[in-house]
């Protein structure tokens, strides 16, 4: 199976959310950065496809140079290559689903070459629940979203979601778009010969050609907080009383 | 016209689709009415009569043999069909699951853009909007232009009060132009774990943990005090990642969003990705070694020390003072 994961790059931010002057990007002067956790499930799902069903493992960036990191972390966990469009800042969602779509079809001489396409349900940090849609739109391939299990069967995949207390099943022939949740999977950490064998592998750098749809970005703004003070109860277990008085007064004994 | 996509499962009504027609009605009051709404889906034609209330004057029902149960394709080309045939000049769904997909279909479909997660709009020739980022912890200013403008509003922002006046909800079927591969993705099957544990969401009181549980073991103390409470475990992103608990528990931008009357935080420290997870508690205690952490400065109470002496302690007392306990 050839699987492609398509992944982005966003930073870790702590418990406030610094802006810039001009209001564009979060200030991440201080911030360290991770793949979008939805991705980082993709890749393990990518990983382990090809570990019990052969193939091989591409994954795919727009982002900065820097980006190369994720990718490099992808690979480390079992990627076989990687693709890198070098882009910076913001780019909007048809933008970016434009630009995946082509690096799809030049991978595989004018047609996409992937079996499964694997992508996040939304991107961690500007949450537009549609490039995955996009770009199996684009390729004339059908797309499930959100999906927290996902297991290959004799005509394709069969995968689910969940829907309240419950899942939905979806069945898919392959090729075909899955945009993964966080859940399906616990990412592995890389191994060091992992991390060792993921220098030698190869990335490849493309210049993509970006054509903006919009939304058109005016600013970033943090939520406004309430000002409030916590109420101490007390310190160490001397504070238990306390503790059951206000879980009576709540009616929750 | 202003077009509100209704979400339901075989009949059954998303609740979200009313806060969504909160800001439909805004946008269709301001100048681009009147609104009207589409149920995609033969069994969805009951729901009419109980959206009246919210505002619409038509109800549009998309009707197709092969339309049995959902299919975000489908649904989509039920919507862009109907945009084809009533021109509205904006397109609303609810950010749900559901609503997302079948809005950001229909978008690829046209090749327009569409911005997810809404909680304010002013209208004009391009629309300024606010839109939900990370989540909920950070908010965009946007313009969003396109004929239609294709938007999903945020979940649990806006209110779903019923309009001022009632809506004529005249029923107007339609029978959209389906293909096969519209229909390829369908719901085939639906499972419904036996679960007799309290559902997180449902939940009065949610335990939860983070790094400072430190093992599955002292996962065990949250659970018994949430028994104790008649409430569930969560976690943070940390404790799933360690496997202490698993990822259905885990509270946050990528887990679970709560809203119980109260939250108890037990060795997290607040990062803003848990934070918009539970902020929406009525109350939060915070148990943790470090005064100066997020989740203590942001809670309604806190206890200051070690949670491994604090829970026991805590569930031996309400041992003692509960009747029969
Ligand atoms: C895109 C993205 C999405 C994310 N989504 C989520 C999400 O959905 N949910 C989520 O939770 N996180 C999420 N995170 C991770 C988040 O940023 C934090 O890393 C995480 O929430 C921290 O977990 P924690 O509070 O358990 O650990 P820490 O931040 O390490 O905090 C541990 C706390 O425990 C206290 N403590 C230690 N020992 C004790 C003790 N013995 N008794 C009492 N207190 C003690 C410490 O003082 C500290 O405050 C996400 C991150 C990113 C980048
Ligand atoms: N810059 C990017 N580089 C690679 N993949 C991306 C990028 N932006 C979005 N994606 C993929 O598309 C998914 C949905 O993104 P979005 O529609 O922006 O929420 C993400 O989870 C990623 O898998």
């Amino acid at each position: 199976m050839k699987i492609l994961v398509c992944l982005k790059r966003v930073p870790t931010t702590g418990a406030r959310i610094l802006l810039t002057a001009d209001e564009q990007e979060i200030d991440t002067r201080n911030l360290g950065f991770a793949m979008s956790p939805h991705e980082e499930c993709a890749v393990e799902a990518g990983v382990q496809l090809i570990e019990q069903h052969g193939g091989s493992l591409t994954v795919l960036t727009l982002g900065p140079e820097e980006a190369v990191e994720q990718l490099r972390y992808a690979l480390a966990m079992g990627a076989d290559d990687a693709i890198l469009l070098a882009a910076s800042g913001d780019v909007d969602p048809m933008a970016t689903a434009g630009a995946i779509t082509a690096a799809i079809r030049e991978r595989g001489g004018g047609e996409n070459p992937f079996d499964l396409l694997l992508f996040g349900n939304e991107a961690a940090d500007s949450g537009g629940y549609q490039v995955g849609i996009r770009v199996a739109h684009a390729l004339g391939l059908p797309c499930v979203t959100g999906v927290k299990r996902l297991d290959v069967t004799a005509d394709g995949l069969e995968v689910r979601r969940e829907a309240g207390t419950g899942w939905e099943v979806y069945r898919v022939p392959l090729p075909a778009v899955i945009t993964i949740r966080e859940g399906i999977n616990l990412p592995r950490y890389p191994s060091v010969p992992g991390r060792l064998r993921a220098k030698k592998k190869p990335v490849e750098t493309v210049e993509p050609h970006l054509v903006g749809g919009g939304p058109e970005k005016i600013r970033l703004v943090n939520p406004p907080e309430q000002d409030h003070a916590v109420q101490i109860l007390g310190q160490g277990p001397a504070a238990v009383p306390r503790i059951v008085e206000l879980l009576q007064e709540l009616r929750l004994l | 016209m202003i077009l509100g996509l209704i979400e339901h499962d075989r009949g059954t009504l998303n609740p979200q689709s009313l806060e969504m027609l909160t800001l439909a009605r805004e946008l269709a009051a301001a100048g681009d009415g009147p609104l009207h709404v589409l149920l995609v889906g033969g069994e969805a034609e009951g729901l009419a009569a109980d959206l009246a209330p919210y505002g619409p004057a038509v109800v549009h029902l998309a009707r197709h043999e092969a339309l049995v149960d959902y299919a975000p394709a489908a649904w989509a080309q039920a919507l862009v069909d109907l945009i084809a045939a009533e021109k509205p000049a904006a397109v609303l769904a609810p950010g749900s699951d559901r609503g997302s997909e079948v809005m950001a279909h229909a978008a690829a479909r046209l090749n327009l853009p569409m911005a997810a997660n809404c909680t304010a709009v002013t209208p004009g020739e391009a629309y300024r909007l606010t839109r939900v980022r990370w989540g909920g912890s950070l908010l965009e200013e946007a313009w969003l232009r396109g004929d239609p403008k294709l938007l999903t509003v945020a979940p649990f922002v806006l209110p779903d009060d019923p309009a001022p006046e009632p809506g004529a909800a005249v029923v107007r079927p339609f029978t959209p132009a389906l293909s096969e591969a519209d229909l390829l993705v369908r719901v085939v099957d639906r499972v419904q774990p036996a679960g007799d544990k309290v559902s997180l969401t449902e939940a009065k009181v949610v335990v939860s943990g983070g790094r400072g549980v430190g093992s599955a073991e002292g996962f065990d103390v949250l659970g018994e005090l949430a028994d104790l409470l008649g409430g569930a475990v969560g976690g943070s992103r940390v404790a799933t990642n360690f496997g202490w608990c698993t990822h259905a528990n885990q509270i946050g931008q990528t887990g679970t969003r709560i809203a119980p009357d109260l939250y108890i935080a037990c060795g997290i420290s607040g990062a803003i990705q848990h934070w918009v997870g539970c902020k929406g508690a009525k109350q939060i205690l915070a148990v943790n070694t470090d005064p100066e952490a997020p989740m203590v400065t942001r809670a309604t109470y806190a206890v200051i020390g070690d949670l491994h002496e604090i829970l026991p302690a805590l569930i031996a007392e309400i041992r003692r003072v509960r009747p029969g306990g």
